[in-house]
């Protein structure tokens, strides 16, 4: 926002309250009220809004408080975030970034715990990003925001405790790039957010009981960076994708697709792809643990994977 | 006697031409003439501005020409429409053409205006040239859009014009969005939003007005209210179809759509007020004679004589039409030169129009993303390469490669297809097909090619 004065900030509690996750603490004592704007309860409105906002020039990062909110913005996300560029000939460029939490988080509720990657990923002209680490967060961000397409930066609501150190100096990652987590060469996993730690979780027995598994932070869920991932593929034979969003037309099964097209010739077995269960988040804390892919289950299917 | 009537037919011959000159000479003339709107306009929560407005001679021709020229253009879609050329949806303004000319005298380009799909003569009263319009609606190339968004995306960026928007209602909070920016700018200019009837019954209209009433921003919302949403009149969607009371807190005026002298004092009064004030309401009293697109003949929800009372009563180029008779500034026959220029400039465009290529096949990926987009990695060098393509396709791709150590970007130059493939020749290069990416990612598979 220092470097950009177009950059602004549109979202519930943004300003004042500094962000229901204190994603945008301070922000409004430094920039004013009118560059960090508390909206009111209007996702539909406010979307609209910024998406209006950013056919002039400006850049909004527009809020859900929680990603699942912003499904009462989705005609505005679809129609006008992601199509105008295209319906206008080229005339207009929405430089938006739509970001917030979602994911399935502490016994929130099924309303709350939704994932929104799955919805927006057929919507032609965004790019979809999910960051997962601090350092990756900040760089993401940046990116998302320097970035002349609509961006939807989907974080992760118990990530926001993480702490990392990061560099002092300017850093800014690339959006359509996916992160080698940890180099293997029997099985290529595929994980993205908040999956990447249950991952590694269930990499670290995966180690102790003799397999090297590589675990790639695919990052860019529209489009997918079949680059790294290809690679990998090619080097390991086999996949496994651990997300967390529903098995039905989810991130995993557009992966799945994607893989097969492009590498069939090189995968000595089928890609599994292990997601949360179909069904709404329930309340109770085991039957939420339950829905969400944990660690052994990871164990499991690698062990049959590599058989 | 004959000698001396011809004599005085001659004497009175240059008397007529200078009288007629005369009269030429005050079609561009600048002299004030005062002129009072049909109706006086009402007020809610507001003070409405006075019913009489400050014209020229000049002014009222171009009024004339330009509803002329809305008016012939939507009938010329109409064929256009019925000869298969236009396909898909098609909404005409035709009688409601006072809106779109007397909201462009009250303002300036800078001016932003948003509206739905009724667009094309906002279009062209935004400064939208006939072969755009027409070159859209047929999907050709030299649309403004380049064909690529039809009868309901009509855009024109230089001259503030936002579109063209289908889904009804959506704009509302796109045209606060613009007055938000215009607001964050500082640039004393405001933002019209248009809407229909059957739009001020979406939720998101009342969101938005809030919005723009709580931070006071440029907005001016206007309701072209010609008293049917699609099918539907407006008593039978609204518990009060008073659309300039809607907005509650929020000061509101109605006037008469169908004068275009009305509209430009209203445009005029409301960009006064929201410059200082905030937003307001204007409801345009208004009338389409066609049905709400083209599939709809406009006539099972509403009686031919009320379409044709409307046009005999209130039909905005007659009343210009009568104002310029009435003060002499122009003869029945000039008038209906200019409908007649009028409608050769039209046929002249939809002759150009017709011309215009359809878009090229690599139009369809192109203008999804803003090319560049991501972070660009280390670039290494050009490599051109031909590829044949093997099983059951047989064209040849003339592929220019811009190739980094992690990525190839291609800009398939001639395809009419995307596939996947695998090629036998020395190097296996699958190109993933993404759908809508303007560019392929390639992943190499070996580094060798031919």
């Amino acid at each position: 926002m220092d470097r950009d004065p177009r950059v602004c900030v549109f979202g519930e509690d943004v300003g004042h309250y500094g962000g229901s996750y204190k994603v945008t603490k301070g922000l409004a004592e430094k920039y004013g009220d009118l560059r960090v704007l508390d909206t009111p309860i209007a996702e539909n409105s406010f979307t609209g809004m910024g998406v209006g906002a950013a056919m002039t020039g400006l850049r909004p990062v527009i809020e859900g408080m929680n990603m699942g909110f912003l499904l009462l913005a989705f005609n505005q996300i679809s129609d006008n975030c992601g199509m105008l560029h295209y319906t206008s000939g080229g005339q207009f460029t929405i430089p938006t970034v739509i970001r917030g939490p979602g994911g399935v988080g502490r016994q929130l509720g099924a309303e709350h715990s939704q994932r929104l990657e799955s919805y927006f990923q057929s919507i032609p002209g965004i790019q979809l990003v999910a960051c997962s680490t601090v350092y990756n967060a900040k760089g993401l961000m940046k990116a998302a925001i320097r970035s002349e397409n609509p961006v939807v930066l989907f974080e992760h609501v118990l990530l926001y405790n993480l702490k990392e150190r990061i560099p002092d100096e300017e850093y800014v990652l690339s959006l359509e790039e996916a992160e080698m987590v940890r180099p293997g060469e029997h099985i290529t996993i595929l994980t993205y957010s908040r999956m990447r730690y249950h991952v590694m979780q269930a990499a670290k027995t995966l180690v102790n009981k003799g397999y090297d598994p590589e675990v790639i932070d695919i990052r860019s869920l529209k489009p997918f960076d079949l680059y790294t991932i290809g690679n990998s593929v090619k080097k390991t034979h086999r996949v496994l994708i651990v997300e967390e969003c529903m098995r039905t037309g989810g991130i995993g099964a557009s992966l799945t697709a994607a893989i097969n097209e492009n590498f069939h010739d090189y995968l000595d077995a089928p890609i599994v792809c292990l997601s949360s269960q179909d069904v709404p988040t329930p309340y109770a804390g085991t039957l939420e643990e339950w829905t969400v892919v944990q660690p052994p289950q990871i164990v499991a299917a690698v062990e049959n994977l590599c058989q | 006697m004959a000698h001396l009537t011809r004599r005085t037919a001659d004497l009175l011959k240059p008397f007529s031409v200078a009288l007629s000159s005369m009269r030429l000479l005050t079609t561009t003339s600048t002299t004030p003439i005062t002129v009072e709107t049909s109706l006086p306009f009402t007020g809610h929560k507001i003070d409405p501005p006075s019913r009489s407005v400050e014209t020229t001679p000049q002014e009222l021709m171009t009024f004339f020409r330009d509803m002329a020229l809305m008016r012939r253009m939507e009938i010329a879609a109409d064929s256009l429409y019925k000869a298969k050329l236009i396909r898909g949806f098609c909404h005409l303004y035709d009688g409601q053409e006072a809106v779109a000319v007397g909201m462009e005298a009250a303002i300036t380009k800078k001016d932003c205006i948003i509206t739905a799909y009724r667009d094309h003569c906002i279009f062209l009263g935004r400064g939208g040239t006939l072969l755009e319009c027409f070159s859209e609606l047929m999907g050709r190339k030299d649309g403004c859009s380049k064909g690529k968004g039809g009868s309901m995306h009509f855009y024109k960026k230089d001259s503030g014009f936002y579109g063209g928007h289908g889904i009804v209602g959506a704009q509302i909070p796109l045209g606060c969005g613009l007055a938000f920016a215009q607001k964050y700018s500082k640039d004393e200019n405001v933002t019209f939003a248009l809407y229909g009837d059957g739009a001020a019954n979406q939720g998101q209209l009342f969101e938005a007005l809030n919005m723009a009433a709580l931070w006071d921003l440029p907005a001016i919302l206007v309701c072209e209210n010609n008293h049917y949403g699609m099918g539907t009149a407006e008593w039978r969607a609204a518990k009060s179809p008073a659309y300039y009371k809607r907005g509650d807190y929020v000061p509101g005026l109605k006037v008469d759509g169908m004068d275009v002298f009305a509209v430009k004092q209203a445009c005029k009064f409301s960009k006064e007020h929201a410059l200082k004030n905030g937003p307001i309401i204007l409801e345009m009293d208004t009338y389409r004679y066609h049905g709400h697109s083209m599939s709809d003949p406009g006539s099972t929800y509403r009686t031919r004589d009320e379409i044709s009372g409307v046009r005999q009563e209130r039909d905005p180029i007659e009343r210009i039409r009568k104002l310029v008779l009435s003060h002499d500034l122009a003869t029945e026959k000039e008038l209906k030169d200019i409908e007649k220029e009028v409608r050769k400039n039209v046929d002249e465009a939809i002759a150009q129009a017709k011309e215009s290529p359809m878009p090229e096949p690599s139009e369809l990926f192109t203008n999804v993303y803003v090319k560049g987009y991501g972070v660009e990695v280390r670039l290494l060098s050009y490599i051109y390469f031909i590829v044949r393509y093997s099983v059951c396709f047989d064209f040849f791709l003339l592929l220019s490669a811009k190739v980094t150590e992690d990525a190839l970007y291609l800009n398939l130059l001639t395809c009419d297809r995307y596939m996947l493939f695998s090629s036998p020749v020395s190097g296996v290069v699958n190109i993933c097909s993404f759908s809508c990416m303007p560019c392929l990612t390639v992943s190499m598979m070996d580094q060798g090619f031919c």
